[in-house]
């Protein structure tokens, strides 16, 4: 299947696969993000049973420097 | 932050307790290091950061909670970028699940030659942050008008501009800001315009609760030093503040007595 992660076209990836999969694939830690999945916010206790799905629009922020 | 209180002239901004009136921005340093050493030297326990996504193809590059402890430092999510109501919510929705807190700092910007808040689309976003739970700081014009009107709405602390943001160009009314210090029952920070010691301390003479700044120390050639003379001029504003200055006078008085003169 694929997820348009951050703007971008990620193939390929395997079906059904968890977000902590692919936070993993990604390799991002999950303590210092947040995950918007078609524009839900995912909490983070679900990240383990969250499934994606084909085509799922995913955005993942963090905190950086701003004034 | 309240586990730390030492003096009784503390910063309250709604549930949170501050020693320090300085609040500093995370933007325009030279590197996270840079910025976590001006923190220290400037003493301050909040700090305005900005939500972005993450670069997922460079996993390694360093983050900013990496330099800046969000345990030990409150982190102040700011809507930097969002033009609309509704962009704010979902920044700051965001930003509460990467681990900010309740407290937010609301600016919505609008041309970027001056960077003056969009004050129309300010207040309906203050309300719908207000709705969603959040404790609103707001980045806002030096309108008293508006000013009361984001009182009002329930906004904890009233944040105008003292010049434009980056501009340095110090607090250019006065007036303004006296007036809304005078009418406010919540905290008036001045946030933007700052750009050297005196205008910090200038801002807290004129009876504000703290000052919010960025490219001042950021932009400074030695942001340490800039940092910690900003902690010196907000506590010295503050003090002569508290002290209650003297009449000015259009004339002379002498310090020495007359009396007695040989």
């Amino acid at each position: 299947m694929y997820l348009i992660v951050n703007g971008k076209k990620y193939d390929n990836l395997e079906d059904d696969i968890t977000m902590r999969e692919l936070l993993d694939h990604l390799k991002l830690p999950a303590k210092k993000i947040a995950i918007e999945r078609n524009r839900e916010i995912v909490s983070k206790s679900t990240y383990d049973s969250v499934r994606l799905n084909d085509g799922d629009i995913i955005e993942i922020i963090h905190f950086i420097g701003g004034g | 932050m309240k586990s730390s209180i030492k003096s009784n002239d503390t910063l309250k901004v709604g549930s949170y307790e501050f020693n320090s009136r300085l609040i500093i921005g995370t933007g325009k340093y030279t590197n996270y290091k840079q910025n976590s050493d001006a923190l220290n030297a400037s003493g301050a326990e909040m700090v305005t950061v900005a939500v972005r996504r993450v670069n997922v193809s460079d996993p390694n590059k360093p983050m900013l909670v990496d330099y800046i402890n969000p345990k030990k430092t409150v982190y102040l999510p700011n809507t930097a970028g969002c033009f609309t109501g509704e962009d704010a919510v979902r920044t700051l929705r965001l930003a509460k699940e990467a681990g900010g807190w309740n407290l937010v700092k609301l600016e919505v910007l609008s041309d970027p030659k001056h960077l003056y808040p969009d004050m129309e689309e300010t207040l309906r976003s203050a309300e719908l942050l207000i709705k969603d739970g959040f404790e609103v700081m707001v980045y806002c014009s030096d309108d008293p008008v508006f000013a009361k009107k984001l009182e009002d709405m329930g906004c904890v602390a009233i944040m105008p501009l003292g010049a434009p943001i980056g501009s340095g160009l110090g607090i250019q009314n006065k007036v303004n800001i006296r007036l809304i210090v005078e009418q406010s029952n919540v905290p008036v920070i001045v946030d933007a315009g700052v750009g050297t010691a005196s205008d910090a301390a200038i801002a807290m003479e004129l009876g504000c609760d703290g000052v919010l700044m960025n490219t001042a120390i950021a932009n400074a050639k030695d942001p340490i030093k800039m940092a910690l003379a900003m902690k010196h001029a907000v506590i010295a504003g503050r003090q002569a503040y508290l002290a209650g200055r003297m009449p000015t006078k259009k004339y002379a008085d002498p310090s020495s007595p007359l009396a007695g003169l040989i």
